[in-house]
């Protein structure tokens, strides 16, 4: 069970593998966390993780598949998890492709294929996640989403797009959850310093995995249903958001 | 039967979650719903005053207990009262004063079931005489899954002592027989009285507090260096009949409390941080003479907050925690610790109450321990609070004491047997009485109670 506080119990993290993904559950186990999914497309990359939060006083530790394009196994998957451990306080969904922009501008499967790990995949595991939960009659699911989504850019649009399908769903969602006791809270970082974005330049106001993680424990603190990394963004992002397209597509960013 | 879901909180409005909230009219309703539990099982709900999560079942069903008030028998005789377990101290105190009784014991809010005061086995300013409410019930009539038993203290009793502070966890109580306390006056005669440090007012309770049915102490949780712990202490008990000035000795057994205010539907968060709390507080020491006597009714000497309705929206809409804590005697240290834990971490505590405790009873579950209870209450708000109550709880743990779990909603699992050292004697009496986990709670999900 989420306490008064908004400490958690139990984890399922979808994309374990992700740097985010680890800080947060090194933050969630320092406090209640004591049972955890790990699940990626490749569960035995995730033993040096699992050992660690053993290590770090989680009790149950599992890891699993999970293949965010193969959607048809998801409902299925949601299911077992769920058989298996029990109640599932938070899901978190730390999924997801940057992909090749250049590329998915010239070849439709390499465009599809984002929107196909982005979008499709997080939509197809997140409505039976929501369904366990509305039956346990509790539960967040934390969605990372991102800053790319508020507004298309002409340097990564694909990516953008899937990841504003992402959130227009989950935010709806989030709405049609209300009053069943289960939330979502939808994270938009910035550019993350992490091992997606390697070699990249940074953007403006880059930002950290664990100042990620610490955003999301202090948004399950709060029972946050939006939160922006850094916390600044949210203003910049709304002002962007009004700039005349002609303009738009000449900044810099 | 009625049914509806709803998001439930305790009193402290904090983690909401969902349930199929059921309300039986009638012991046989109350059969049916435990004939047919759902796979999440139920648990009963009175009105709602425990702070943390002890009355919720996320996904499952909560057995709404308030129509459960069709029995109110007092044998004037026996001094005894049979009581539907729906039945609210409330309504019990306006029954049973104009026939010269009052309850047994009162915590304080007079908004809370019998059912629910059994289920937390409350306490009240009187523990160090009269102990907490399961020490005055004779009786009790317990739906359990394995079936309906009438429980007394001699006929089983691991049950009857295994029911006192389970929240619930035993089955679900329909009616209760209970001592009640004779009385001449609806009035009390009581003196406040104020202390410059925790030392003197910690003193004065040990020198002779048994001499007042009722003691506890307000204590300023912001005070710091030589005011540490400032206090004032309160302190009385039933007025008789001659001691009242002749002028009110015509309606002596007059009760007849009204809320007269509501809180407003929606306050800040940070309506109440130490700013405003420290100017409250250094009010109620200044106008606090250093010696008063005087009479008071009973909702203003033991209910002073039940007169502002739905008060517990003064914390904004992440509310509050509460926090109560029992150490033994001799942890006078431990006491101490806490409240300079409490100043410095400047969490203000609108309500901080020092009581000292008398013996306890067999219940494995019950709350009360001979010694020091301290009980607060803290916005959700505050910075660092789950730190800080995590390190409180560790020098709980270390003098030998125990928190309550009527008003728990984060503690941590693992510390749970070293505060109940029986709680193997109530995970045998849950096999007995309930194999198959029916009865289910959240408190029970996030604790992991037997």
């Amino acid at each position: 069970m989420q306490d008064s506080l908004g400490a958690v119990q139990s984890v399922l993290v979808l994309g374990a593998a992700s740097d985010i993904a680890h800080a947060t559950l090194r933050a969630l186990v320092a406090r209640r966390t004591r049972t955890i999914v790990l699940a990626a497309r490749d569960p035995e990359s995730l033993a040096p993780l699992a050992d660690e939060l053993r290590a770090r006083g989680a009790e149950t530790v599992e890891t699993v598949a999970f293949d965010a394009l193969d959607v048809e196994s998801h409902a299925a998957f949601v299911d077992e998890v769920f058989e298996r451990v029990g109640d599932i306080d938070v899901a978190l969904f730390a999924f997801g492709v940057l992909g090749d922009q250049q590329q998915a501008e010239r070849e439709s499967d390499a465009a599809v294929d984002i929107a196909r790990v982005n979008y499709l995949g997080p939509l197809s595991v997140g409505v039976p996640v929501a369904q366990r939960m509305r039956a346990q009659g509790h539960g967040t699911i934390v969605v990372l989403s991102s800053v790319a989504g508020e507004r298309a850019r002409r340097s990564n649009f694909v990516y953008g797009s899937s990841k504003a399908g992402l959130d227009a769903f989950f935010q709806g969602l989030g709405d049609s959850l209300v009053g069943s006791g289960v939330k979502v809270m939808i994270v938009r970082p910035g550019f993350v310093h992490t091992k997606m974005t390697d070699g990249m330049e940074a953007a403006l106001f880059p930002t950290t995995a664990v100042a990620v993680a610490q955003a999301i424990v202090r948004g399950l603190e709060r029972g946050s249903e939006t939160v922006w990394v850094p916390s600044t963004l949210r203003y910049v992002m709304s002002a962007l958001r009004h700039v005349p397209r002609p303009v738009f597509r000449k900044l810099p960013i | 039967m009625e049914s509806h879901t709803e998001l439930l909180t305790g009193w402290g409005a904090t983690a909401p979650t969902a349930a199929t909230v059921v309300v039986p009219r009638s012991a046989a309703d109350v059969d049916d719903v435990m004939a047919h539990p759902g796979a999440r099982g139920l648990i009963a709900r009175g009105l709602g005053r425990s702070y943390g999560d002890a009355a919720q079942n996320a996904g499952g069903t909560v057995l709404d207990s308030r129509a459960l008030t069709d029995v109110i028998d007092v044998d004037v005789e026996r001094s005894t009262a049979r009581v539907g377990a729906g039945v609210s101290l409330d309504a019990l105190m306006r029954f049973v004063l104009p026939l010269g009784f009052f309850v047994p014991v009162t915590p304080g809010t007079r908004l809370v079931t019998v059912g629910g005061a059994l289920a937390a086995d409350v306490h009240g300013k009187s523990h160090h005489v009269d102990g907490s409410f399961a020490n005055h019930v004779e009786q009790f009539t317990l739906h359990t899954p394995k079936g309906i038993v009438s429980v007394t203290p001699t006929s089983d009793a691991d049950l009857f002592w295994g029911t006192a502070g389970a929240m619930g966890l035993t089955g679900v109580v329909t009616d209760m027989v209970l001592r009640l306390l004779p009385v001449e006056t609806s009035l009390l005669r009581t003196e406040n009285v104020r202390f410059p440090d925790l030392d003197s007012v910690m003193a004065q309770m040990v020198a002779d507090d048994e001499h007042f049915r009722y003691s506890a102490a307000w204590l300023d949780c912001l005070a710091r260096g030589a005011s540490l712990g400032r206090a004032v202490l309160s302190r009385g008990d039933h007025a008789r009949l001659d001691d009242l000035p002749v002028k009110v000795r015509a309606d002596p057994l007059r009760f007849d409390p009204k809320a007269r205010l509501a809180a407003p539907p929606w306050a800040p968060n940070g309506l109440l941080n130490h700013v405003t709390v420290w100017a409250f507080n250094e009010f109620w020491y200044r106008v606090t003479p250093s010696l008063h006597r005087e009479f008071e009714s009973i909702s203003s000497f033991f209910h002073p907050l039940d007169g502002v309705r739905g008060w517990n929206r003064l914390y904004g809409n992440r509310g509050f925690l509460q926090y109560q804590y029992v150490v033994p005697d001799d942890a006078h240290a431990a006491v101490r610790r806490s409240i300079e834990m409490l100043s410095d971490a400047r969490a203000a505590s609108f309500l901080a109450v020092l009581k000292r405790f008398g013996p306890g009873n067999p219940g494995p579950l019950s709350f009360p321990a001979p010694g020091w209870t301290l009980a607060l209450d803290i916005p959700a708000t505050v910075p660092g609070l789950a730190q800080l109550l995590d390190d409180l709880d560790e020098l709980v743990v270390d003098a030998g004491g125990r928190v309550y779990l009527a008003k728990d909603s984060r503690l941590r699992p693992e510390l749970l047997p070293a505060m109940y050292p029986e709680l193997a004697r109530f995970a045998e009496l849950r096999a007995r009485v309930d194999p198959a986990g029916v009865l289910q709670s959240d408190l029970r999900r996030r604790l992991g109670l037997p």
